[in-house]
């Protein structure tokens, strides 16, 4: 009986496992490195130095933030509700973690390549609000909880362009699947009809992971901290973990949207010397580069003009555009 | 052998927070096992074979109605202890009502038919006949073909629903400062700033 089972599941669950741990290290790794191109990058940008002391060149600077972090006593306030409290991050970090079993790292190179890829990515991004809104309101605290709603009505706002970006993409693709969406022929006009898209999902993901120039939930000059105000140690360290691990996510659903995955650039036939891990990391740094440029570069919006820029100017445009993509699909017979 | 084990976890998951809901004292506890309930229902639909409708569960009610229920519960300041203190008396009504709708149910699916032509249309939601179709493309074709007038009437109806929503909320309030971009973005220097030659000692009429 057990060497049956064994011979069924065995082999395969410890391959799974085996993939599983290496994706993993190499997304937390990534948060590492992560945390750290920002802050050069900004202080690049801010004719600063940034970090320059911890080892060579400050490479080991995220270590010794996070070993100080951990360190640190966690602290849970007295009137909080503790279940949920201390549930909050602990939801957010597995769906930020979660969403990365569909990414299709290379060709064929994905833990679970499932039919409806895109919209798993979907789900998951759209419930990562339930971690924030969790915190907020279990704090107790009249900061965290107005970030923790602010961020409720923002994540929500925002998924509703995404979703219909989303839409426009796999319309052109006619497939759910990310490896197809990877592989799908794109003609050129294609490419020309989808550019729009791409500027709104890139706006859209800044609003959806609460970066700069939308980082209203945590606004430290009118909420200290917004939602995570009352958290401390290591807490906090899965809160600043999954907020990282989300931009990567969110620059890699970008890279296999819009930037063609794995293949190389251009479909220059010659680079693809290069194996294909290291364009997809190229792009997704490419998009994390985006995302410091935006942090270093725009002040903060206020809350009713992010809420217009959803609602009133996202939406109506990316609905026509929906109709626009699918009106040109059916003019040039591409409908796949 | 897996999909019996994840049957009932899943199935024994679902039917306990859907108790919980209506167990737990603290509102905001019970929409947080709503949603793992919805969860639940959403992985007994992927081993259905039916992983577009587990998703489109999840990314609806998980995604956008459940968080709008929690907000609502958390902004609302009702005493949750005062709306249950009459709830004993309430016991046998809610009793005869659950009564009444369980008697309703039973007449209602012993004399259950289905139409012929209706017949025609079921399929399995799994992958079925010779070319491989994702479910998404099955319901498409159903829905888009035999189902067609239902659909666009269904979609009217929530279109009419959202419509009146808006006009029940919606109030005009007075002395309400807005920002008007279009008019923001028009003014011009020339229309707001005039430059004087002030003389020495003169100052600005």
């Amino acid at each position: 009986m057990m060497m049956e089972l064994w011979n069924l599941y065995g082999m395969q669950t410890l391959m799974m496992l085996l993939h599983m741990v290496v994706l993993l290290v190499s997304v937390l790794l990534g948060v590492a490195y992560l945390s750290y191109f920002e802050r050069k990058i900004m202080g690049a940008m801010q004719m600063r130095q940034g970090p320059n002391t911890v080892g060579p060149f400050g490479l080991l600077q995220p270590f010794a933030d996070a070993l100080k972090l951990i360190s640190k006593e966690t602290i849970i306030p007295s009137q909080s509700n503790r279940a949920v409290f201390v549930l909050a991050p602990i939801v957010f970090t597995t769906l930020a973690l979660l969403a990365w079993s569909v990414i299709p790292v290379n060709a064929q190179w994905v833990l679970a390549d499932i039919n409806v890829g895109i919209l798993f990515l979907f789900a998951v991004s759209s419930m990562s609000v339930y971690g924030v809104i969790m915190a907020g309101w279990a704090s107790n605290s009249k900061y965290a909880f107005l970030g923790g709603m602010r961020s409720a009505s923002q994540m929500v706002s925002y998924e509703v362009s995404m979703g219909l970006v989303i839409v426009t993409v796999i319309l052109c693709v006619g497939s759910m699947n990310l490896s197809d969406i990877v592989t799908a022929p794109r003609p050129w006009w294609m490419q020309i009809l989808l550019f729009p898209m791409l500027i709104i999902f890139l706006v859209s993901i800044l609003a959806e992971t609460n970066r700069a120039p939308f980082d209203l939930p945590e606004g430290e000059s009118e909420l200290s901290g917004g939602f995570m105000v009352e958290y401390s140690a290591a807490t906090f360290v899965l809160f600043f973990l999954s907020e990282y691990a989300n931009m990567i996510l969110m620059s890699a659903i970008t890279v296999v949207l819009f930037l063609g995955g794995w293949l190389p650039p251009f479909g220059i036939e010659a680079l693809s010397i290069v194996p294909g891990v290291i364009w997809f990391v190229l792009k997704i740094c490419l998009i994390l580069f985006f995302f410091v440029w935006c942090r270093a570069t725009f002040p903060r919006y206020r809350y009713d003009q992010l809420m217009r820029l959803g609602w009133k100017i996202f939406l109506p445009f990316s609905l026509l555009w929906v109709v626009v993509v699918a009106g040109t699909l059916i003019m040039m017979d591409a409908v796949p | 052998m897996l999909a019996t084990l994840a049957f009932y976890v899943f199935s024994a998951v679902l039917i306990f927070s859907a108790a919980m809901v209506i167990v737990v004292r603290n509102p905001v506890h019970s929409v947080l096992f709503l949603i793992l309930a919805f969860f639940n229902a959403a992985g007994l639909f992927i081993l259905l074979g039916a992983e577009f409708i587990g998703m489109i569960l999840v990314i609806v009610y998980v995604g956008a109605v459940a968080v709008l229920f929690l907000f609502v519960v958390m902004m609302l300041d009702i005493s949750f202890a005062d709306l249950r203190k009459g709830a004993v008396q309430f016991i046998p009504l809610g009793l005869f009502i659950g009564g009444v709708l369980l008697f309703q149910f039973y007449v209602l699916f012993q004399s259950w038919q289905i139409a012929p032509s209706a017949m025609l249309n079921i399929t399995t939601p799994s992958l079925s006949g010779e070319e491989e179709l994702t479910n998404a493309t099955q319901l498409g074709r159903i829905l888009y073909t035999d189902y067609v007038f239902a659909f666009q009437v269904s979609g009217l109806i929530l279109l009419v629903a959202m419509i009146g929503a808006i006009v029940l909320t919606h109030r005009q309030r007075a002395g309400v400062l807005r920002q008007k971009v279009a008019e923001q973005v028009a003014r011009k220097p020339s229309d707001v700033l005039e430059i004087k030659k002030v003389e020495t000692g003169s100052g600005v009429e």
